[in-house]
């Protein structure tokens, strides 16, 4: 897992993960790649992170995906990212194509669910929070 | 002592108080106005791992997490 102060060199952690596992013998290489668009008068995307939690649900995905023979890795920005630069990359290698692309799924869509990452819109110089595109934990209301 | 830490967009400074289980923290935080609204929606992690044990123990200490609505990417 890697994490970087604003936005991601998308092109040189692509090319870095492939030579990374070039001896591997993986037969699929699927990235995600998440790019902040221009909409609502927004500048920049900034991002918060509770590093010691990620890590834990990185490692637990790291498992998963060793059981299943495959390998996950994923990098995302701290702070702001400005528009039309990426602030998320996830990858999945695998020996064969299927399991990297149920793979992908389950790990993009459980990384939007349960990574403590929070997310706020920069307008004018000024962070909002993104109330209505964020999703309660695993969990959540337990002390209500 | 615990520590409560309140992470992402919520308002609140770490508080230190007096709690033998989770069930104290919460009916601690529930009081404070900054704070309770946020409960409904927020996960709970003790020294970095998330729990949903409300009986959990608690030793002096101890730090406890609250962790808003999430999204990454």
């Amino acid at each position: 897992m890697e994490l970087y102060h604003g936005a991601l060199d998308v092109k040189e952690i692509f090319n870095r993960w492939l030579e990374e596992e070039n001896a591997s013998n993986y037969g699929a290489y699927i990235p995600f790649v998440g790019t902040i668009r221009a909409e609502d008068n927004i500048e920049a995307l900034s991002f918060d992170i509770y590093e010691p939690v990620l890590q834990s649900w990185f490692d637990s995905w790291v498992k998963k995906a060793e059981s299943r023979g495959a390998k996950v890795k994923m990098a995302h920005a701290i702070g702001d990212v400005p528009v039309h630069t990426s602030s998320y990359i996830s990858a999945v290698f695998s020996p064969k194509r299927r399991v990297a692309l149920e793979l992908i799924d389950e790990f993009v869509e459980d990384f939007k669910a349960n990574a403590p990452i929070w997310k706020y819109d920069v307008i004018d110089g000024k962070r909002i929070y993104a109330e209505d595109r964020s999703t309660p934990m695993s969990g959540s209301g337990l002390l209500s | 002592m615990v520590k409560v830490e309140f992470l992402g967009p919520i308002n609140q400074e770490t508080l230190e108080i007096e709690a033998k289980t989770l069930a104290d923290v919460a009916n601690a935080l529930q009081e404070i106005e900054t704070v309770s609204s946020w409960l409904e929606k927020c996960a709970v992690a003790v020294n970095d791992e998330m729990t949903n044990d409300l009986n959990k123990v608690l030793n002096s200490g101890d730090r406890v997490s609250i962790l808003p609505p999430v999204c990454g990417g």
